[in-house]
């Protein structure tokens, strides 16, 4: 006897997605799920973005990790809420981890949530969380051929932010072929060039974020 | 990567719908998979044994539907596969392209007795 199902494999994950989705909504907060491989930076952008918006933004924290806690504590010392999340192995967060995380937050005091992904540019990329912003770092050491083998994160992102460009001179990277690509695989992403490392760059990211923040956050509603 | 977590959860649509069915034995699951979602079939079919081990659902055969990659020009309604990810309409050249199919990961339906 054959069966129809036609049952989606993420439809769980989906459905509280959009759960949270609507949470942020309420509470007029932004949520970034930021994503990258492991050593590109993503703690670094965080703490840089911290050290820019945290006078003017309220600002929390969800660290994903496979076990430690390391980034957490550093995050921490920015004195901003921190939920640490540890995977248990898994190579991404998932939409039930957040709303778990969520319990720990108070979003009505929040206008941006930074949520820091495990170190992977596969897996997540796969798992919605019911975030308003895709965010992906592509560091200089890792290649601007990146895009073409890892398509999905590249075509599902809304801004790329391309960090240690202080080694672009020790590198072959080619940021004109990368600004290329991405143009034919996902005209509408923003891309920042950056480097965590001396600061140069940051602060262009920083006032786009807060525009965004602005957008979707509280006075749409009050 | 994550097709342990994803071949787990294909194995708890499956057992539902076929306990659900009354059945007594899964015999083939039909999957369709586009080529934008980087599963890797070979995976899924390799922890599937594991996955549905002492289940009804052991030893069903995985069978994949692969479904590539699409786009859809919004200039001059165009349907075009996507090649090296180049959202370039072949036929007009315009960016004004949406893609509409090769991120389905689904189960379609099972064969059970
Ligand atoms: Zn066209």
């Amino acid at each position: 006897m054959d069966i129809q199902i036609l049952e989606g494999v993420f439809d769980a994950n989906e459905r509280i997605a959009r759960e949270n989705e609507a949470l942020f909504r309420e509470h007029g907060v932004l949520a970034v799920n930021l994503m990258a491989s492991p050593g590109a930076g993503k703690t670094s952008l965080v703490s840089r973005t911290l050290e820019l918006l945290s006078g003017e933004l309220s600002i929390g924290v969800i660290e994903g990790d496979i076990a430690s806690s390391v980034d957490a504590e550093k995050i921490k010392s920015y004195g901003v809420p921190v939920v640490q999340i540890n995977t248990g192995g898994a190579c991404h967060l998932d939409a039930a981890m957040i709303r778990e995380a969520l319990g720990h937050l108070d979003l009505f005091s929040l206008d941006l949530l930074i949520i820091e992904n495990v170190g992977n540019l596969v897996c997540p990329a796969e798992f919605n969380l019911g975030e308003g912003l895709r965010a992906m770092i592509l560091s200089v050491a890792e290649g601007h051929d990146k895009p073409l083998k890892y398509p999905l994160m590249f075509s599902q992102s809304h801004v790329l932010l391309v960090n240690k460009i202080d080694l672009l001179g020790l590198s072959d990277f080619d940021t004109g072929e990368l600004r290329e690509t991405i143009r034919r695989m996902n005209p509408a992403m923003e891309i920042f060039e950056v480097s965590c490392r001396t600061g140069e760059g940051l602060q262009a990211w920083a006032d786009w974020l807060k525009r965004r923040v602005r957008e979707s956050g509280k006075e749409g509603n009050p | 990567m994550h097709e342990l977590g994803v071949t787990e959860s294909i194995a708890g649509i499956v057992l539902r719908h076929a306990e659900m069915n009354g059945a007594r034995r899964v015999i083939k699951v039909n999957i369709k998979l586009g080529e934008l979602t980087g599963i890797v079939d070979h995976y899924v079919s390799f922890y599937w044994d594991l996955v549905t081990r002492d289940t009804i659902a052991q030893g069903a055969e995985l069978n994949f539907t692969k479904v590539p990659v699409v786009a859809y020009c919004n200039k001059c309604r165009e349907e075009f596969r996507i090649q090296e990810y180049d959202l370039t309409c072949p036929r007009c050249g315009e960016l004004a392209s949406d893609i509409i199919s090769g991120r389905e990961f689904m189960v379609e339906s099972i064969e059970i007795e």
